[in-house]
């Protein structure tokens, strides 16, 4: 037994550390004649898929000897940059072509992921076509562009008109306060009770969704902000304030309740569900939505139009400019390591031709980034809340576009996550997460709000 | 001496894959831990060794002795107690019944242990779910039962985490207690010892062999359950059920920071020799 006894030790300390070592499976790599193409597709979000699919087809048509390998990846918005970033940690398996958000540009560029396109961009005639906030979207801490915008997007407030009949609330409903939302909120409750009144993404299952749809709609509405001046704001009221607001839904029970909020799946159930089925009042949600409702949708739903309503989230109190709203968007961008950058590149300029930028920022409910696109009567006039949003960017914000921010978004979710839940009042919360931001960035790099 | 090299060549290949796909992982999580290597930002690329800041983080960070406090109620609750003294009952009870009872109980609990451990999870959420069989059956009879998984969450994965290994320690006592001499059992009935006497003074110490084996299976295996809650619970709500492995995950995979969740696989590998230790000290399975 005595040889059992030496041998536990190391074979115990093996099985642990391989939970963690065992991650980064190889997968198919890229040869000269193959350009690999990674792009989520998780729940309703299947316009990318389509339109990557068909691109591949007449790619492979016009280019005879080279292969297209679509490599769609099956997860949540979190998950998705988790498997994004262990693929580009592996020459193998780095794609040639990705599908990146534009919040992790910068990260990405600054962990060597992505590949400079200025050369590629100067000699591509449709690049003019692009306005500049689409740009500077794609555009890293050092100037360069990396991501190629497919479309933009903003937020609002969507809401049920039968549902906010019931309730005694008009059709055009406009609140002009946190306060006239929260009105509203309780009024649908009354009405009925098995109605979710407000649904605001929150905690760390919905990832990203829950800090930009929910969080930084609250807190940019303030006049409090994330990031000012290269410096990160801490301990500000607007950050307790909203926090509060997500606490104040949560427990009230005007939200869905935690356990339904904590479901990776939620994003899906609202948009294919909840508001279809008239079981959400009011969702604040991205401009993005109604494409779950259109023929090529997830969730088609012919009648939405007549049925939901939108309205800007407004500020706090209402002060100027009255409503805010937040932006981001997608892009595709280039694998540093990529082989085949002259192949990955076309590819990306056929995928957001005239003609295929259209059609995606048509199906999946984008708001359009190319000046040709967003003048084109089919855009308009297929779907019938475009005006509305893309009317928002006026009012809109942008995420801090700092390396750090994926990071600093995490700890948002952590803050919203213990407020929703109780563990934490607001101000326990927002304390957490100022020291956990100065971890981050160090203290020179913070600013008291 | 060459007599030594000779023998010792033909285990070469397997010692070498050894140390490449077990001992290999272990070394570089434990560099890593040192590092501030992330999945994403100017660490990825360019990871820097920055000594003990990380573990002094974790020392800070308070969710890191609450993740630690429940890894050792998960592991004590569901693997020391739960397992163990429901395994070793079971198999006791099973070797005194008849036989259609016997085959009957036994296939069901070992059904729990040969399901994959991602479905045996999922029929867990199934049945704690808040509108799940529990609560059906509970509302069957007029009771509302609680969202278990989100009121309750660690009792909740507890008790999966028992019906789903109650069969391993059921079936590793069933061995050992067949090996219990019966004249020794004999031999204190007919000195007038009762059951219960006959179970501690007799029994318990004749299969401690197996017990202290059994008992740092089960430790260890618990310890690294990860899908299992991940799947119920994902470690939430906040981090009411966030144990080592789930932290882990998400410092490492949710937040990019892989350095300092390699820092907490390095404490899990910590935290599981003092469990080993504590049962080779205590139980001596090598005196006879």
């Amino acid at each position: 037994m005595r040889t059992a006894r030496v041998f536990i030790a190391p074979v115990t300390a093996t099985a642990l550390a391989l939970s963690l070592g065992a991650c980064g499976a190889g997968g198919g790599g890229s040869d000269d004649s193959t350009i690999t193409v990674a792009y989520q597709k998780f729940g309703n979000f299947t316009q990318g898929d389509a339109l990557f699919k068909d691109v591949k087809a007449a790619y492979e048509e016009a280019n005879p000897g080279v292969t297209v390998e679509l490599v769609p990846i099956e997860a949540a918005q979190n998950d998705y940059f988790t498997k994004l970033a262990l693929m580009n940690r592996s020459p193998s398996t780095a794609p040639d072509v990705m599908y990146e958000d534009t919040f992790m540009i910068k990260s990405d560029v600054e962990a060597g992921y992505l590949l400079p396109l200025d050369d590629y961009l100067a000699e591509w005639e449709d690049w003019d076509q692009f306005v500049d906030g689409a740009k500077e979207a794609g555009a890293g801490d050092d100037g360069k562009t990396y991501g190629v915008s497919m479309g933009t997007d903003t937020r609002g407030l969507w809401f049920n008109k039968d549902v906010l009949a019931k309730a005694g609330l008009p059709e055009d409903w406009a609140p002009t306060s946190w306060d006239e939302l929260l009105e509203a909120a309780r009024a649908i409750k009354e009405s009925d009770p098995d109605v979710v009144p407000l649904n605001i993404y929150s905690g760390k299952p919905m990832g990203e969704a829950s800090v930009m749809q929910g969080f930084e709609m609250l807190l940019y509405g303030t006049g409090d902000t994330l990031y000012e001046d290269g410096k990160w704001v801490l301990g500000s009221q607007g950050f307790v304030d909203a926090l509060d607001f997500i606490g104040t839904v949560y427990t009230e029970g005007l939200a869905p309740t935690p356990q339904q909020a904590l479901d990776t799946n939620i994003g899906n159930t609202v948009s294919a569900e909840w508001l279809p089925d008239g079981k959400v009042g009011i969702a604040l949600d991205g401009s993005w939505v109604a494409g779950n409702w259109l023929e090529s949708g997830a969730a088609p739903w012919p009648e939405w139009s007549e049925t939901m309503g939108t309205a800007a989230m407004p500020t706090q109190d209402g002060a100027d400019p009255g409503a805010v709203s937040m932006s981001g968007g997608w892009t595709l961008a280039i694998g540093s390591g990529s082989e085949v950058p002259d192949e990955a590149f076309e590819f990306i300029s056929m995928a957001l031709n005239r003609e295929n930028s259209l059609r995606y920022d048509v199906e999946a409910s984008q708001i359009a980034v190319r000046s040709d696109v967003a003048e084109d009567p089919e855009y308009t006039a297929t779907n019938p809340t475009a005006e509305f949003f893309t009317d928002l960017v006026e009012v809109t914000h942008f995420r801090p576009a700092t390396s750090d921010y994926p990071k600093i978004s995490n700890e948002i979710m952590v803050a919203m996550e213990s407020v929703m839940t109780g563990q934490q009042t607001p101000e326990e919360a927002a304390a957490v997460y100022d020291e956990a931001v100065t971890g981050i960035v160090g203290d020179e790099n913070t600013t008291q709000g | 001496m060459s007599r030594g090299v000779a023998r010792a060549v033909p285990l070469a290949p397997a010692v070498v894959l050894l140390a490449l796909f077990m001992l290999g992982p272990v070394v570089w999580s434990f560099y890593g831990s040192f590092t501030n290597t992330a999945l994403t930002g100017p660490t990825a690329a360019n990871p820097e060794w920055i000594g003990f800041d990380n573990y002094i983080g974790l020392i800070g960070d308070p969710d890191f002795p609450k993740s630690l406090w429940l890894t050792v109620v998960f592991v004590f609750a569901s693997a020391v107690v739960g397992q163990n003294v429901l395994g070793i009952a079971l198999a006791g009870l099973l070797r005194s019944a008849v036989r259609p009872v016997r085959s009957i109980a036994s296939t069901v609990v070992v059904a729990a242990w040969v399901l994959p451990e991602i479905v045996a999870a999922f029929a867990a959420y199934a049945f704690f779910h808040s509108e799940g069989t529990l609560n059906a059956m509970l509302g069957g009879v007029g009771i509302t039962g609680p969202d278990w998984l989100y009121s309750t969450p660690m009792l909740a994965v507890v008790l999966a985490n028992v019906w789903r290994g109650t069969a391993f320690s059921m079936m590793v006592y069933s061995a050992a207690l067949a090996e219990v001499p019966p004249e020794l059992t004999e031999a204190a009935q007919l000195d007038g010892a009762n059951g219960l006497q006959r179970l501690a003074w007799v029994t318990l110490p004749v299969i401690r062999r197996s017990i202290s084996t059994n008992l740092m299976l089960t430790t260890l295996q618990t310890l690294s359950v990860f899908t299992l809650i991940y799947v119920m619970t994902g470690g939430g709500p906040g981090t009411d059920s966030s144990t080592l492995p789930i932290l882990a995950y998400q410092e490492a995979f949710k937040f990019a920071q892989v350095g300092y969740g390699t820092a907490i696989a390095t404490v899990m590998i910590v935290v599981g020799g003092i469990f080993s230790v504590i049962y080779i000290r205590a139980l001596r399975p090598e005196v006879d």
